[in-house]
């Protein structure tokens, strides 16, 4: 029966990272263009997840009692590609075809284009609501598979969102519907604070959930954050992880320039480099 | 043409029964609403099957993905609103979730009280966008049937479908144009009344109205033909362009404005095969208040409107 591969050790994990990291950069400098900053940010959440947690089949994506990654925040794709190209949903060889003509692998994710991609996204704020449909048709069904889904803080502006935030309470699907937010403190002009200032754990306690925060590039808080979501409670839970953007490489770091801007040749070497040091 | 018995009835009415009738096929329905589940008549759906139907407050947009991931799950899922919110709050989430995945998903929208027939509510109410949204989403089908009998089995023949549609109905009760033994399918036009002089393409409620006008045409000698166009996407195109080779003069109505909708679907037809004279019979100012049947009057939705653009259109033939 395929399930997750947990226990996966801490240290084993942080190779992965690395691995998934080198992919994004490569990607985004391939590609001449994508968004290097919130993949980066987000690299220690999916491992972890898709490790340890997330109940999948890669040699068979469909399996009906999978549990769901819905990536709602879509720009970070060449994050998503590098974890399910790891994790065998398809070849790294793959993932030097992104954003190119005739590729599976669109800028943003295309639903059905490749195994693994649950919902056709980028357009920001509907990750949560499709969760939504797809965990109360699990419950209709009887199905006992969750719905894990990741968005940016800067995302959190869309009133989508908390309509869905609102529902999941509403419907008792706490036990089917985990979220998680990348909380970068970047968005595409800059800085969240200045943009729109918001208080995530607020809003998401004041709409009844159960927050649960952690430090988003320290793996065994990550992996510890992610189990203690998946424990019953009575309220549904949010894993609000502090982040950094461009998590890794250190001109990307907390540098709005790199939302969405590809590395120089040399830029990228640095960034290879850096990555295979480890995280600082 | 049938002779049908049935008392008039809104074409909304038959949406929680063509539901209920799905899932005694063994579909597999789900069907969702945002507040206004008494005036798209889904809370009777909602009784019958209560796990079935959800109500999810006011928030057009969260009942569209919902319905999306429902889809994605292997539902056939419905969403109910009225046709000024469905598409006008949610069209960002029907293109992105549900147009876009491969093929589309199949979620099918049923918007209720769409055109100026809404009555008193007024402008913002009334829906004269969303058949040019709905048409400009790639896999969508849709549909605006004419009357109840009709619009029960379009929604029941959406519901067979894997692809997204859009079924648009009204909120008054209107005579009754079918009875039981009407089959109908998607995509396929039907003829009520024969003509040579001249065709009337209509859907929706002005289907009703485009047979009066045939009357009012026949008193002055002028055969008109009448089809009720219930599919304006994918569009039929063999009854458009035999229209059009045998009448050689085209008059469409709709409850909607001309700038897409039916209208701009037929003209198509005509100019890439047959370019053929038109009128263009709809509503291209934002609605007010008034009785449904008032405002049809004020906004030219008339028999006498429709006949008279027939004349115009006939002395336009080469």
């Amino acid at each position: 029966m395929p399930t997750t591969l947990a226990p996966v050790s801490i240290a084993e994990l942080t190779e992965v990272a690395k691995r998934v990291r080198s992919h994004i950069v490569q990607m985004v400098f391939d590609a001449q263009s994508g968004h290097p900053g919130g993949s980066l940010s987000s690299v220690e959440i999916g491992v972890s997840l898709f490790w340890n947690h997330l109940r999948c089949d890669p040699a068979n994506a469909e399996w009906p009692d999978r549990d769901r990654f819905i990536l709602s925040k879509g720009h970070a794709t060449p994050f998503l590609y590098s974890v399910l190209a790891e994790r065998g949903f398809f070849s790294t060889e793959l993932l030097r075809k992104f954003r190119t003509l005739g590729s599976p692998l669109q800028g943003h994710p295309s639903m059905g284009a490749v195994p693994g991609v649950e919902m056709s996204s980028g357009s920001l704020g509907q990750g949560l609501s499709f969760a939504i449909g797809h965990a109360l048709s699990g419950r209709l069904d009887r199905k006992d598979f969750r719905c894990w889904v990741l968005m940016g803080d800067g995302e959190l502006n869309e009133g989508q969102v908390w309509e869905a935030a609102q529902a999941v309470p509403h419907f008792d699907l706490g036990d089917r519907v985990i979220a998680m937010v990348d909380r970068n403190g970047i968005q595409n002009d800059g800085f969240g604070d200045k943009i729109m200032k918001i208080h995530p754990a607020e809003m998401w306690r004041g709409f009844g959930w159960h927050v649960i925060e952690c430090d988003g590039h320290d793996m065994a808080a990550v992996d510890q954050a992610l189990a203690e979501a998946e424990k019953p409670h009575e309220k549904p839970r949010v894993v609000v992880a502090q982040t950094v953007k461009g998590k890794g490489v250190s001109y990307m770091e907390n540098n709005p320039g790199f939302h969405g801007k590809a590395p120089t040749k040399d830029q990228l070497i640095q960034a290879l480099e850096e990555i295979a040091g480890g995280l600082k | 043409m049938t002779a049908p018995t049935a008392p008039a009835a809104a074409t909304r009415e038959a949406y929680p029964v063509a539901l209920a009738q799905l899932v005694e096929q063994g579909i597999d329905v789900v069907a969702l609403d945002a507040d206004l589940s008494a005036s798209t008549m889904g809370y009777q759906f909602g009784d019958k099957y209560p796990e079935r139907w959800h109500s999810v407050g006011i928030a057009e947009a969260n009942m569209v993905d919902i319905a999306a991931g429902y889809a994605a799950a292997g539902k056939t899922a419905f969403v109910a609103s009225f046709a000024s919110f469905l598409p006008g709050r949610c069209f960002d989430q029907l293109r992105t979730s549900v147009a876009q995945p491969k093929g589309g998903l199949s979620v099918k929208c049923v918007a209720s009280h769409g055109g100026v027939t809404v009555g008193e509510d007024g402008a913002s109410a009334q829906a004269l966008e969303d058949l040019t949204l709905m048409t400009s989403l790639i896999p969508f089908d849709v549909i605006v049937p004419a009357d109840y009998e009709s619009a029960r089995q379009a929604i029941i023949a959406v519901g067979k479908t894997t692809r997204p549609a859009y079924v648009r109905t009204g909120r008054p009760k209107i005579a009754a144009l079918y009875d039981a033994s009407y089959r109908f399918e998607i995509g396929k036009a039907t003829v009520l009344r024969p003509g040579n002089d001249v065709t009337l393409i209509a859907c929706g409620i002005l289907v009703g109205i485009a047979l009066e006008a045939a009357n009012l045409l026949s008193n002055e000698g002028v055969s008109a033909r009448v089809i009720d166009m219930a599919t304006i996407k994918p569009i039929d195109r063999d009854a458009v362009l035999a229209a059009a080779r045998e009448t050689s003069a085209i008059v469409t109505a709709e409850e909607h404005q001309t700038h897409g909708g039916l209208g701009t679907a037929v003209a198509r037809v005509l100019a890439e095969n047959l370019p053929t004279p038109i009128a263009f019979v709809g509503v291209d100012r934002y609605g007010t208040s008034g009785k449904w049947d008032e405002l049809l009057g004020y906004f030219g939705l008339t028999a006498e409107h429709i006949a008279a653009s027939a004349r115009d259109v006939i002395a336009r033939k080469r």
